[in-house]
């Protein structure tokens, strides 16, 4: 059986539904992605799913169990880019999904997982300047003297941006 | 109806065709004159009269039967045209009823019995009736189109900030208006980037029970999106509809107005706002 | 199940019916397969995207619902016309044990296996007609209507 690929950045893993799911492909994406959170030690799982068309009852649980099994194994996970139809679908089935963060990009998602879990890319070496951003990004009353004119360094690109994309 | 009469009428109906169409026209023309001008009417009723001769020669004064359906036609396309340019019903209906006064001399000289004046004038009516439905259509569907594109032009999606949108709702929400706008918003999120999303509802008089559902759904699908939305503007009669209804906004973050949304969106961007010189000061 | 309810348009006027399809739901495979037929007819009824995602959705639930605890069946769905409007019409039909309590199937939390207990509540919201009709041994059928706006 076909399975849905699961992509190591860092101390991140990133997984893009790009297929009509069947039931079985997701329960395979759940086991597949635990094993691979303990073999790698990631910190952080960003699932894609602006792919998807819908997302019923089956699929958001399948993000609400990923959701918990990867915080036991210690990694946050964020799911990105949910289509609007796809959410005011599932506000108006009435499913929630306790435990399960969102973002509306994959910027986003990295931002909101770089203010939580210390993320960090291979080629990295300076760890330390990387966390000094990350622990002011956490705060913004750290950041001196902002007009309102001006974006702060703060919060969700900043220090995210520099990290990923230099 | 009776059928075969209507040949009877055909005669004295075609050769005096000059003479009942400057009759007609100029009943018609009193009425419309300054909205059509003669040619306009001349040609149109022309053709009408034509296909109504047409019909009855073939028998029967049934509008339904096959033989009347050019007269069906230009009928329709006639009223149609009426509505969407705005005629009133009585100057749409004067076009055909007029037709009676234009016929009468022709009965008046041949003598004709009054019964049989009184059913060539049943039979207009018939076509009047007619006339008038499609008017009645043609309007509905000028009001639906009309209404479709005052709802595109009412929910306007505006950008306040970086990252924060805007819609600023006003007027009477009914439950239609408030899915657009629902629909509208997360697009526009998604399209911009945008993690922030202010509805504001200050222009708002009052909510039901299905609207303030709605507004409630817009803002849980936006969270599930992992965009932040902010209420604000909500009236004092509003929040007693809210409350008194029972609905619940359990978590749902709501601001005064909407300078209050923005600035609470941009701290939680992590701006901070200061006055640097003094001397703006009030 | 009175048939005269759901047979009725959105303003209770005539309804007549074309392109009817039908499609057994005993895999997998199936349930996708409904997913995509009905997002292709949805597309074909003129329906807005966010009406054409509740309505797959509802028929993903549907017909999860039939493979896991009907034991399999089929859907037969077609698109239907009332008045100026157009619709989507389908109706999952399995022969496994049926629901003994159709109410308490309809609670939103309730199920007999391991889902969430949405399927059957859930989709109801998500349709403009919903009509069931089961007892114990004699299997279940579920009929949903949704109009396009």
């Amino acid at each position: 059986m076909d399975r849905i690929p699961i992509l190591k950045m860092g101390n991140l893993l990133l997984v893009s539904i790009q297929v009509d799911l069947q039931d079985q492909l997701a329960l395979a994406l759940q086991d597949d992605l635990s094993e691979r959170i303990v073999q790698t030690g990631a910190r952080g799982v960003l699932i894609d799913i602006s792919a998807l068309e819908i997302v019923d009852s089956f699929i958001g649980r399948m993000l609400s169990t990923i959701a918990s099994l990867s915080r036991l194994l210690d990694a946050e996970t964020v799911v990105v880019g949910m289509r609007p139809a796809v959410a005011i679908t599932l506000v108006e089935l009435g499913l929630h999904m306790p435990g399960v963060r969102t973002a509306l990009t994959l910027e986003h998602g990295l931002a909101l997982l770089g203010a939580e879990v210390r993320v960090r890319l291979p080629e990295d070496e300076s760890f330390d300047d990387l966390d000094a951003d990350l622990t002011e990004a956490a705060d913004p009353g750290a950041s001196p003297g902002q007009a309102v004119s001006g974006r702060a360094p703060t919060g969700r690109p900043a220090p995210a941006e520099g990290a990923w994309t230099g | 109806m009776d059928v075969g009469h209507g040949d009877d009428w055909v005669g004295p109906l075609s050769a005096e065709r000059d003479g009942v169409l400057t009759r007609w026209i100029g009943l018609v023309g009193k009425v419309l004159r300054s909205r059509l001008s003669e040619a306009e009417l001349a040609r149109e009723l022309g053709d009408l009269y034509t296909a109504l001769l047409g019909g009855l020669r073939e028998g029967g004064t049934d509008l339904d039967s096959e033989s009347f359906g050019e007269l069906r036609a230009l009928l329709a396309e006639l009223s149609g045209t009426r509505a969407r340019q705005g005629f009133t019903p009585r100057e749409t209906a004067i076009t055909v009823f007029a037709l009676k006064g234009a016929v009468a001399p022709v009965f008046e000289e041949r003598d004709a019995a009054y019964h049989e004046y009184t059913r060539f004038s049943d039979f207009i009516d018939e076509l009047g009736l007619f006339t008038f439905e499609t008017y009645a259509q043609a309007r509905d569907a000028v009001i639906v189109e009309q209404s479709d594109q005052l709802l595109e032009l009412s929910t306007p999606v505006i950008k306040l900030w970086d990252g924060v949108l805007a819609v600023p709702l006003v007027g009477t929400l009914d439950s239609a208006r408030t899915q657009v706008v629902m629909e509208k918003l997360l697009e526009a999120l998604v399209e911009t980037g945008s993690r922030h999303a202010i509805i504001d509802i200050t222009g708002v008089p009052a909510v039901d029970t299905q609207v303030a559902q709605h507004l409630l759904k817009t803002v849980m699908a936006g969270q599930l999106m992992g965009a932040d939305c902010i209420i604000s503007g909500i009236r004092p009669q509003i929040a007693q509809t809210v409350v008194s209804l029972g609905i619940e906004f359990g978590d749902i973050i709501t601001k005064a107005t909407l300078a209050e949304a923005l600035a609470l969106a941009l701290r939680r961007d992590g701006f901070q706002l200061r006055r640097t010189n003094t001397a703006g000061g009030r | 199940m009175s048939a005269a309810r759901w047979a009725g348009g959105p303003a209770g006027g005539e309804v007549t019916v074309e392109q009817t399809e039908r499609h057994p739901i005993t895999t997998e495979a199936d349930v996708v397969r409904v997913r995509q037929v009905v997002r292709g007819l949805a597309v074909t009824a003129k329906m807005s995207l966010v009406d054409q995602t509740k309505v797959v959705t509802a028929a993903s639930e549907l017909a999860r619902n039939t493979l896991v605890y009907g034991g399999g069946g089929s859907m037969t769905v077609d698109i239907v016309h009332s008045g100026r409007r157009r619709g989507l019409r389908a109706v999952f039909v399995d022969s496994g044990p049926g629901i003994p309590d159709l109410d308490l199937a309809l609670t939103d939390g309730w199920t007999s296996g391991s889902g969430l207990g949405l399927g059957l509540s859930g989709s109801r919201r998500l349709v403009d007609d919903f009509a069931i009709e089961s007892s114990p041994g004699a299997g279940t059928t579920v009929r949903v209507v949704k109009w396009s706006r």
